[in-house]
């Protein structure tokens, strides 16, 4: 049975200094959850006060609606996959899987059955003799899991496990993390500062900035609809364009923008002479007319052949920088002039301050 | 370049054509072997010539104020088969390094674990429990011990507040050696410092694993500590174990140079300091000096082979 994960007004204190600021958060029983964000935004301080390895200084963590503040960590049903693995290296993989729960006390012959489950579930049979530092840096991160999967616990946590592994590895094991989630239906905790990661594994997505949410939603909602500038230049890859405009006029159909050197009208309510922000996704700029509204015109600087997409690294005309992602092989000539369009449903205007508009 | 001049410089650089590897090093390197000069001159002078010398003397009876006489192996065969006195230094230098080393080695662990709780003013604490190390060894600090050891010394004074005779603690020959022990043990500082970088170096989150596996402080110490620190124990037990051996100083000081009382304080280093300057038996004293450096050597190779069993490296 999965377990849901609350946590009302959380706060972490160092002395003074205020870390997490009051955070709010529901996690539902079973959803794959990932905390990301820069380095430095709280997101590993806020996994390791829900495994109560740091003391919550304020607010309440609710585990199956059960206030574990005070709890001990062993006594909260989870376990932890820590990013440098933290493998005990004179234990054989065997020991590794099974010190937790020869600490609990497991029957001998409960303690083989269920190491050898999880051994089978992470295909490490064959490593169980072997000591980690006789492992690939794949394999330890898979008996690094198995040691969580043999307490069978109710939630698991993931400290930026990934990050050790080369990209080829990281990819292969982030669909393995995936299809474990989906196989064994736990509520799992993730955090990673690649949105990349976060997009693809995620059911539900917090992003973090300076120790608070900034947004919490679904990968393609944060992507579609971001709250703010920050989340939506965290989120996607490349990040998306930001453009420095000013609004000329406004009425009924919209508001007409100046930014990149050109004129855009956007269907938003702005006041005329305020300074916004216009953003615009690189794969989501065009250069046929057929494919939106004109955006701007563009002197290019250089450009990427990255087989399946050509990247466009481009200047405006008041010189700002624009990169454009074109499917395909095109061929672009350095230095040359080119108008750019964009799909008015996706772009994006953010305020002064920060927030869409 | 054509090849003739580039024939002619690399015979240039490389000096006379046929001359020795050692001159052309020579004439490479000399400013560098200048500037080594006063190294060589004690490292040859004052470390290996000495030794090789003691190793000839060994074979010889040599008073100091005569010519060595070649003597063969009878130094040797002496040592083994009749000499009582080197049967009882040996002895007593065994008993002191079986029971000082392990003690000492577990009080500096203790002591490094309370000091890696992150207690205010460590560093103050550290240096310290650091002094007696530097000063253990000295001559001052073994007549301290005499006085603090001795009949009407501190301690008899302390337990005489509870009503209690102590015994002389120097002149009693079933304690004599035990104050010597105590006093290498109070000299812990070096070891301890060594156990505080090595429990340092223990990633936090393998003691965080093991929190979140429910691990008992006491568990978490056999199971994690000890294991992951065994490359520091056994540095330390290798570098104790010689420094045991070559314990020399407070033994001289407290028993006046004697061994004293019934040679329960007879070191080896002290009975082969008395062959060669008490009694001018060079000869013997430098087997005898050989002798402990097999059996330092022994002991170290025995050390390192077993290491393999005991021993966990990480990477």
């Amino acid at each position: 049975m999965s377990t849901s994960v609350v946590l009302n007004q959380a706060v972490k204190r160092y002395g003074e200094v205020e870390v997490i600021h009051g955070i709010d958060l529901n996690i539902d029983p079973g959803e794959f959850t990932v905390f990301v964000g820069p380095s430095g935004c709280g997101k590993s301080t806020l996994l390791r006060m829900i495994a109560g390895l740091e003391p919550i200084s304020g607010g309440d963590l609710l585990i199956d609606g059960a206030r574990m503040n005070e709890v001990p960590a062993a006594k909260r049903g989870i376990a932890m996959v820590f990013q440098s693995y933290a493998l005990y290296p004179h234990m054989s993989v065997y020991q590794n899987l099974a010190f937790g729960l020869e600490t609990a006390k497991v029957p001998k012959a409960e303690i083989q059955q269920r190491v050898a489950q999880a051994a089978e579930i992470l295909r490490i049979e064959p490593l169980l003799k072997r000591k980690p530092k006789q492992l690939s840096g794949g394999q330890r991160q898979r008996v690094a899991i198995g040691r969580a999967i043999v307490r069978e616990p109710k939630i698991f946590l993931f400290d930026e496990p990934l990050s050790n592994l080369d990209a080829e590895l990281r990819v292969q094991m982030r669909v393995e993390i995936a299809k474990l989630h989906k196989d064994l239906g736990n509520t799992m905790i993730y955090v990673t500062h690649d949105q990349v990661e976060a997009m693809t594994m995620a059911d539900k997505i917090v992003v973090l900035q300076a120790g608070i949410i900034e947004q919490v939603g679904a990968p393609l909602d944060l992507y579609n609809n971001p709250k703010n500038r920050f989340v939506a230049g965290f989120i996607g890859s490349p990040k998306m364009n930001f453009l420095d405009a000013t609004v000329q006029g406004s009425d009924a159909a919209g508001a007409k923008l100046r930014a990149g050197g050109s004129d855009i009208v956007v269907q938003r309510k702005i006041a005329t002479g305020d300074k916004v922000t216009f953003g615009v996704r690189p794969e989501h700029i065009a250069l046929s007319e057929a494919a939106g509204v004109k955006l701007a015109e563009v002197k290019v600087d250089l450009v990427e052949q990255l087989g399946g997409q050509t990247m466009v690294y481009a200047t405006t005309d008041d010189s700002q920088p624009l990169i454009i992602a074109v499917d395909g092989q095109r061929q672009v000539d350095l230095g040359s002039r080119l108008t750019t369009y964009v799909d008015p449903a996706r772009y994006h205007v953010f305020g002064a301050d920060g927030r869409a508009i | 370049m054509t090849a003739q001049s580039i024939s002619a410089s690399a015979r240039i650089k490389g000096g006379a054509v046929g001359s020795s590897i050692w001159s052309r090093a020579w004439e490479n390197h000399a400013p560098g072997y200048l500037f080594l000069l006063p190294w060589f001159i004690g490292f040859f002078g004052l470390t290996i010539g000495p030794i090789i010398t003691s190793l000839y003397l060994s074979f010889t009876h040599f008073d100091l104020l005569t010519a060595p006489r070649w003597a063969g192996l009878d130094n040797y065969i002496r040592m083994f088969t009749n000499d009582r006195n080197f049967v009882a230094s040996m002895r007593v230098t065994m008993f002191f390094v079986i029971f000082s080393v392990p003690l000492k080695l577990a009080f500096a662990l203790g002591v490094a674990l309370l000091l890696n709780r992150g207690m205010r003013g460590l560093p103050l604490y550290r240096a310290l429990f650091y002094l007696p190390s530097l000063l253990g060894a000295s001559v001052a600090i073994a007549i301290l011990w005499r006085q603090i050891f001795a009949g009407d010394g501190l301690v008899n004074q302390f337990l005489a507040l509870f009503g209690i005779v102590g015994p002389s603690w120097i002149s009693n020959p079933n304690y004599s050696l035990w104050t010597l022990i105590v006093l290498s043990i109070w000299q812990f500082g070096s070891p301890m410092i060594i156990f505080l970088a090595g429990l340092r170096s223990i990633p936090q989150d393998m003691y965080e694993a093991a929190s979140l596996e429910g691990a008992s402080k006491w568990r978490v110490f056999w199971k994690i500590t000890l294991p992951m620190l065994t490359p520091v124990v056994f540095f330390n037990a290798i570098i104790q174990t010689i420094e045991g051996f070559k314990s020399f100083t407070p033994a001289f000081i407290i028993s006046g140079g004697t061994g004293s009382p019934i040679n329960s304080t007879l070191f080896y280093t002290l009975y082969l300091y008395n062959e060669a300057f008490s009694f001018f038996r060079m000869g013997y004293a430098s087997a005898l000096a050989w002798v402990l450096l097999a059996i330092v050597a022994v002991f170290t190779a025995f050390s390192f082979f077993t290491s393999k069993f005991w021993v966990h490296y990480d990477d």
